[in-house]
């Protein structure tokens, strides 16, 4: 169900190049500008593709999980049928595409997507919505876990901003992982966009709604997160969706202290405590980012040891291991949250919340069998608690290179409270010890013993060998 | 409205049934009617003299030669506390609850505790002020909306200084809406043996639209027999005696004007965590017609 990740890097990277062009030549339009003439059908799939439509499934999913069925259908002659693998499936571990219009459509003049969808048996569908067009999804607009029943009910998406979309390619996507570990099936018909007029009232959110004080440090970029729009619809339910930061103006109480730009970026320029705000179509959106910034940070030491003899898990020193995640939200005991962020091109994990986390690297995982030793550089940016007990966990998945299985090794090594100082970086390094350690795939940081530690920052993951 | 309306959306099928026969004749007014534009003209109502218009064009407290108030929780009134409904609001005369302001009038129902209730808000009636048997009656309005909210503009029959009670006196509600129906509206009349929840009734709502995002108009027109019933430019009901079970009480007088906003009650339910507040009624202008040209 849950945990599925999008390889999107590529895309944002390239992405932020073309954006930060965009940023720095923003000029206001001329009266005589006139924009370019898109297709305005709202119909995706009727009984059939609606013209120019074509269907990309996410590289990792299943990719045979779309078909046309003339069989089960809402209304007309056929139906969008949706089959979702079960846990283990060798074509794929979940059903996502999008499909897209390459050319673009006009959407300005509607209000919601529509679609009617039942299931094969109750289910949560994890994500689905419009404005994923692999180009960066620049008003990306989601649902998030929409109940599906066996019977047909209609799901309305809301749409943040029309007005934004002059010219949209991403008609629909979806993803969907399996139900309590096992696939079924899911119908989706008569999917369009309409103009309803029923739904109204929005109200934008930031930061989830909340006011939140973040610490952090001049020179740091962080991103305004947990952008939602909600509107009342026809039957007076409230309906939310994840709404892209493109369709946000946002603001800063303080530019030369922090600025924002028109995708949420903050930059932290020099100290002091700004405020970011935003608004969406003239509505001022909940919540707000207050960035509280402390000086200047203090990087952690550059590694000096020869790449050679270097398997970096995270590191600007070096070229990283494909790395799984850092953080992988294991429910349903872990409270640990991430904030990354960046100071001048460094990048830093911020763990917030913290009882335990792991870093995972499966794909492949990491052959340490000629290496001695691990490095780790910590940063605890508040009081180190008296009584912190903490302690690093290094597994090995053995020879079927997954988790479990019966054949993971670990080896444990539990840190003195004594070595902390706060706000100073702390270099971690220590033997393996493991006697199988060509397939290491997790490291897992704990609080133990009740420790209290709250958050730190870690930088330079890397095995080595002297 | 005022008293004990249970069960009311039970009754609304009862009502479609009972106005069975009737919808032939809606139908055909429908017809007629639907094919104006949705400007304030309106062509649904043939009483053109104009008895008393309010523009709400001067700023500050309603014009007090048109406006009273009734005050409180209603706990001192025969009704009782909670307006014999319920009601969780506490009514002032409060700049808070009530203003004119920008032309239009606002009544602000607040969440704050307020002498003992938990929200505040405020109830206007022209009683003793502006009373008439006949005529159009009709307001242009925006309505609030979210769980819990209940607007309403509607007349009471004067109680001949307490010698009348309800539902004998009569009441016809123009106007009644719950916030968590953003679309649908419903125009009742309250008498004897068809009160409360046996009062009759009937639904009007938008196809595309919804009545918190722009101003609409809420009307009757009532004459000796009947009373009409119209949203903007479409007329969607009709009462005539033949409707009720009990008297008639319509073909006496006079009426007046009421213009509340409830908040939770029998009808609406509480307010809920997603009820924003405050909400605000806005009344673009109330216009009274006399009943001639007929």
């Amino acid at each position: 169900m849950k945990n599925i990740k999008f390889i999107y890097l590529k895309i944002t990277l390239l992405f932020g190049l073309i954006f930060t062009m965009t940023v720095s030549c923003e000029r206001d339009l001329s009266e005589d500008v006139e924009f370019g003439k898109f297709g305005t059908s709202g119909e995706v799939f009727i009984d059939g593709f609606s013209g120019g439509l074509s269907y990309d499934p996410f590289g990792d999913s299943k990719l045979d999980a779309f078909s046309v069925d003339s069989e089960v259908k809402y209304s007309g002659s056929a139906s969008m049928r949706f089959d979702v693998p079960s846990f283990g499936d060798p074509l794929g571990a979940y059903a996502g595409a999008t499909f897209r219009d390459a050319s673009g459509r006009n959407l300005t003049g509607y209000d919601a997507l529509t679609f009617w969808v039942k299931a094969s048996q109750a289910a949560i569908l994890n994500e689905v919505g419009f404005g994923n067009d692999f180009e960066g999804n620049k008003y990306l607009t989601t649902l998030n876990n929409v109940p599906l029943t066996t019977y047909w009910q209609k799901i309305i998406i809301p749409i943040p901003y029309a007005s934004k979309l002059h010219q949209e390619k991403g008609m629909f996507w979806y993803a969907e992982g399996p139900e309590n570990g096992f696939g079924y099936t899911f119908w989706i018909d008569d999917l369009k966009f309409e103009k309803l007029g029923t739904i109204g009232q929005p109200k934008p959110a930031i930061v989830n709604g909340e006011d939140l004080i973040q610490d952090t440090y001049t020179g740091v970029n962080l991103k305004v997160t947990g952008l939602t729009q909600t509107f009342n619809l026809g039957s007076g339910l409230n309906q939310t969706v994840s709404a892209a930061p493109s369709y946000f103006d946002f603001a800063s109480s303080d530019p030369s202290l922090a600025s924002v730009n028109e995708f949420g970026d903050i930059e932290i320029i020099n100290d002091g405590a700004p405020v970011i705000t935003a608004s969406l179509a003239g509505v001022e959106a909940a919540g707000s980012l207050t960035v509280n910034s402390l000086g200047d940070f203090q990087l952690a030491p550059v590694p000096t040891r020869a790449p050679d003899n270097v398997t970096s898990i995270f590191s600007d020193s070096y070229t990283n291991s494909p790395v799984d995640f850092f953080n992988g939200f294991w429910e349903p005991y872990q409270t640990t949250l991430s904030a990354d962020f960046q100071v001048e091109g460094n990048n830093i994990l911020n763990y917030t919340n913290f009882n335990f986390v792991g870093n995972q690297f499966s794909n492949p995982t990491i052959d340490a069998s000629q290496k001695s030793n691990v490095h780790i550089d910590m940063f605890i940016p508040s009081e180190v608690p008296s009584n912190m007990d903490f302690l690093i966990t290094i597994v090995d998945f053995g020879i079927d290179q997954a988790q479990g299985g019966g054949d993971d090794t670990r080896e444990q090594i539990f840190f003195d409270k004594s070595i902390w100082v706060s706000n100073t970086w702390i270099t971690l390094e220590f033997p393996i010890t493991l006697s199988s350690r060509n397939s290491i795939g997790q490291i897992i940081y704990e609080n133990i013993n009740f420790s209290s530690l709250g958050s730190f920052y870690l930088d330079n993951i890397y095995f080595y060998s002297e | 409205m005022k008293t004990k309306i249970f069960k009311q959306h039970i009754i609304y099928r009862k009502v479609n049934l009972v106005f069975g026969i009737l919808g032939l004749t809606v139908l055909v007014l429908l017809t007629v009617f639907t094919s104006c534009s949705t400007d304030e003209t309106q062509t649904v109502a043939r009483f053109t003299e104009l008895a008393m218009a309010d523009e709400f064009d001067v700023e500050g407290a309603p014009n007090p030669a048109i406006w009273g108030y009734n005050i409180g929780d209603g706990s001192d009134t025969p009704a009782g506390s909670g307006w014999g409904n319920g009601e969780l609001q506490y009514y002032t005369n409060r700049t808070e609850n009530v203003k004119v302001e920008n032309g239009v009038l606002i009544i602000s129902a607040r969440k704050e505790s307020f002498n003992g209730s938990s929200y505040t808000s405020a109830r206007l009636l022209t009683k003793g002020k502006l009373e008439q048997t006949y005529g159009r009656f009709e307001a242009r309005m925006r309505l609030p909306y979210g769980q819990g909210i209940w607007p309403a503009f509607w007349l009471l029959g004067d109680d001949s200084n307490g010698t009348e009670v309800w539902p004998q006196i009569g009441e016809i509600d123009i106007m009644e809406y719950v916030g968590d129906e953003p679309t649908r509206m419903f125009g009742t009349v309250h008498g004897p043996l068809y009160s409360g929840g046996e009062s009759i009734s009937k639904a009007y709502e938008l196809n595309n639209d919804r009545f918190d995002t722009g101003f609409h108009i809420f009307g009757i027109e009532w004459g000796p027999d009947y009373i009409n019933y119209y949203v903007d430019d479409v007329l969607y009901n009709q009462i005539t005696p033949d409707d009720v079970p009990g008297e008639w009480v319509f073909n006496r007088g006079p009426f007046y004007i009421i213009i509340n906003l409830a908040v939770g009650g029998s009808l609406p339910g509480p307010p809920n965590d997603e009820t924003v507040f405050p909400q605000n009624l806005l009344v673009d202008y109330v216009r009274v017609y006399k009943r001639s040209n007929n």
